[in-house]
C-alpha cells in the first residue's frame, strides 16, 4: 500500500518536472515541429530546360498558363558551300510559330515553315511531372502529337492527287529527367506516319528514338545537344540521322538559341525522317531560333 | 475507512499534478501559425514586381518575445509564369537554397499587453538568413491583440545585393536596388 502510494508520488513529481521542462523549451523546437508537418508537400522540378524547343525537337518544358511564346527560327545554307555563298548565310528557311499555353501541362502550338511550304500544328501534353518529398516520381514525361500539312505544288499535277498525300503525323513521347541543377537528358521515341510515301520501297510509318541534353554553363547560358536515331528498316534508305549542337542565351523574356545542325527542316517529320545531310560531308547548317513570350491570358 | 481515506489523497494528488499542466496549456506562451504572408515588391520606372507566399510558418512567444519565421522559397508565386522561373533559378537559386528564416525577437515586449485589446507598434531585431547569407536586420512592426487572437505585421527594405543575389546589367533597370518586404501573420493557434 505505501509502495503503491509513493510509486504514483513519484510519477506526480515527474510529470510536474517534465510540465515545467516543457514550458522552458526555445521556439526553435516548435519551428522544427511545424516546418516538418509544412515541409511534406510535392517538389515539383522546374526548368529542366530553359525553353520548349532543345535545337530542332521539343523538350518537355510547357509555357505558362496564358503564356504566348512568338518564335522565328532560322537555318542558314551548308557551310560547305564556300565563301561564294558565304558559307552559307545567302541562304535561309524559316519557320514561323506560335505556341500558347491553355493550362499549365496543357501546350498548343502552331507554325509554317518555307521548307516544304509545310504547316504544322500540336499539341504538347505533360503526363507525369519529375518531383521529389511527399511524391517521388523520376522523370518528367510529356506526349506530343503533330499533324503537319505540305503545301508545295504537286511534282505532277496531270496525276491523281489527293489532299490526304500531303498530311503527315508524328506521336512522340518524351522522357526527361533533370539529373542536377545543371544537367538534363531527355528520351524522344517517335512514331512518324506519312499518307504518301515518295518511293514504293520507302516505308509509310517511320520510327526513330530521340537522345538529347543540355548542360549549364552559366546560370544564363547552356550547351544543347539533340540526335534522333532511325531504326533500321524503320526509315527512308537515303536518310541520315539529325544530329544538332546548340547554345541556349537566356535575357529576361527572351531565349536565343544558336546552333549546328545538318537538317533544314525544322518540323519532326522533316528533320527526324527526311534529313539528308552529313557532318562529314560539311553539310552543317548554322541557325537560330528566338523566342519572346507575352503574357496574354490570366494566370490566375 | 483508511482505505477510502487513502484512495482521496490519492486522487486528489493527481488532480494536483494535472490541474496546473492543464492551465499551463490554457495560458499559452507561443502562438503559431502556418499560412503566414510574405510578399515582396520591385518598383522601378520600367515595371513592378510582386511575388506573395502565403505558406509561411511563424511562432510567436509571447512570455519572452521570440519571434521566428520560415517559408520556402518556391512558394512565392508570380504573375508571370517565367518571372517564377527565373527568380527560382538565376535569383534565389532555390535547389541550392530552399528556404528562408527570420530568428529574432521583439526588443520592447514590456509594451505590449497582450491581455488587452490594442495596437501596440514594436521593434523586432534578429537574423534573415536566405540563400547561404545571414545578416542582422532591424524592423518596426505592429501587433494587433483583438479579441484574444494576435495578428503581427510589418514592412521593411532588403537589399538583394546584400544577400549575394547578383542581378545582371542587362535586367538591371527591371529590378530595384532596394525591395519591399512585407509580413502579415494570424497567430491564429498556440501551445
Amino acid at each position: 500500500m505505501q509502495l503503491k502510494n509513493k510509486i504514483l508520488l513519484g510519477a506526480c513529481t515527474l510529470f510536474i518536472s517534465a510540465n515545467t521542462m516543457g514550458q522552458q523549451k526555445d521556439s526553435t523546437d516548435l519551428m522544427n515541429t511545424l516546418e516538418k508537418e509544412t515541409g511534406t508537400t510535392v517538389n515539383y522540378t522546374t526548368a529542366t530546360f530553359k525553353t520548349t524547343r532543345l535545337v530542332n525537337g521539343h523538350t518537355v518544358e510547357n509555357v505558362g498558363k496564358g503564356v504566348l511564346d512568338v518564335k522565328i527560327s532560322h537555318r542558314f545554307g551548308t557551310l560547305n558551300k564556300g565563301g561564294y555563298e558565304l558559307f552559307g548565310l545567302d541562304n535561309a528557311t524559316m519557320r514561323m510559330g506560335l505556341d500558347y499555353g491553355i493550362t499549365p501541362n496543357l501546350m498548343v502550338g502552331i507554325g509554317r515553315s518555307t521548307f516544304e511550304k509545310t504547316y504544322d500544328a500540336f499539341f504538347k501534353i505533360k503526363i507525369l511531372r519529375q518531383s521529389s518529398g511527399k511524391r517521388n516520381m523520376p522523370v518528367t514525361l510529356s506526349y506530343i502529337p503533330t499533324v503537319a500539312l505540305k503545301t508545295l505544288r504537286w511534282a505532277d499535277p496531270s496525276r491523281k492527287n489527293y489532299y490526304s498525300s500531303r498530311l503527315f503525323y508524328t506521336h512522340q513521347l518524351l522522357i526527361a529527367r533533370k539529373f542536377s541543377a545543371g544537367t538534363s537528358l531527355q528520351l524522344m521515341p517517335t512514331f512518324i506516319h506519312r499518307n504518301l510515301a515518295a518511293l514504293k520501297a520507302d516505308p509509310n510509318d517511320i520510327l526513330a528514338i530521340g537522345i538529347g541534353g543540355r548542360q549549364k554553363l552559366t546560370k544564363r547560358l547552356s550547351l544543347n545537344a539533340e540526335y534522333y536515331y532511325q531504326l533500321p528498316g524503320h526509315k527512308i534508305d537515303s536518310s541520315t540521322n539529325s544530329l544538332s549542337i546548340g547554345i541556349d542565351i537566356e535575357t529576361g523574356g527572351h531565349v536565343f538559341q544558336l546552333h549546328f545542325t545538318n537538317s533544314v527542316g525544322m518540323s519532326e517529320r522533316t528533320f527526324i525522317s527526311e534529313n539528308t545531310g552529313k557532318w562529314e560531308k560539311g553539310d552543317i547548317l548554322f541557325g537560330f531560333n528566338i523566342s519572346r513570350v507575352f503574357n496574354i491570358g490570366k494566370r490566375r | 475507512m483508511v482505505k477510502t481515506m487513502n484512495k482521496a489523497i490519492k486522487w486528489l494528488l493527481v488532480l494536483l499534478t494535472i490541474a496546473p499542466a492543464l492551465a499551463g496549456t490554457a495560458m499559452a506562451q507561443k502562438y503559431y501559425t502556418k499560412n503566414g504572408t510574405i510578399s515582396f515588391f520591385s518598383k522601378t520606372s520600367i515595371e513592378n514586381i510582386s511575388a506573395d507566399n502565403n505558406q509561411v510558418v511563424s511562432v510567436l512567444n509571447t512570455q519572452n518575445g521570440e519571434l521566428q519565421f520560415s517559408l520556402i522559397i518556391k512558394n512565392f508565386h508570380f504573375k508571370k509564369a517565367l518571372m517564377e522561373e527565373h527568380f527560382n533559378e538565376n535569383y534565389l537559386e532555390s535547389d541550392k537554397f530552399p528556404k528562408a528564416t527570420f530568428k529574432g525577437n521583439i526588443t520592447d515586449l514590456a509594451k505590449v499587453n497582450f491581455t488587452t485589446d490594442g495596437s501596440y507598434n514594436v521593434n523586432i531585431g534578429g537574423d534573415l538568413s536566405m540563400h547561404g547569407v545571414s545578416k542582422k536586420i532591424s524592423a518596426v512592426g505592429t501587433i494587433t491583440v483583438k479579441a484574444g487572437k494576435i495578428a503581427g505585421s510589418s514592412r521593411f527594405l532588403v537589399k538583394p545585393s546584400e544577400y549575394d543575389i547578383r542581378i545582371p546589367k542587362l535586367v538591371k533597370d527591371n529590378i530595384a536596388e532596394t525591395i519591399e518586404i512585407t509580413v502579415s501573420c494570424n497567430y491564429d493557434q498556440k501551445m
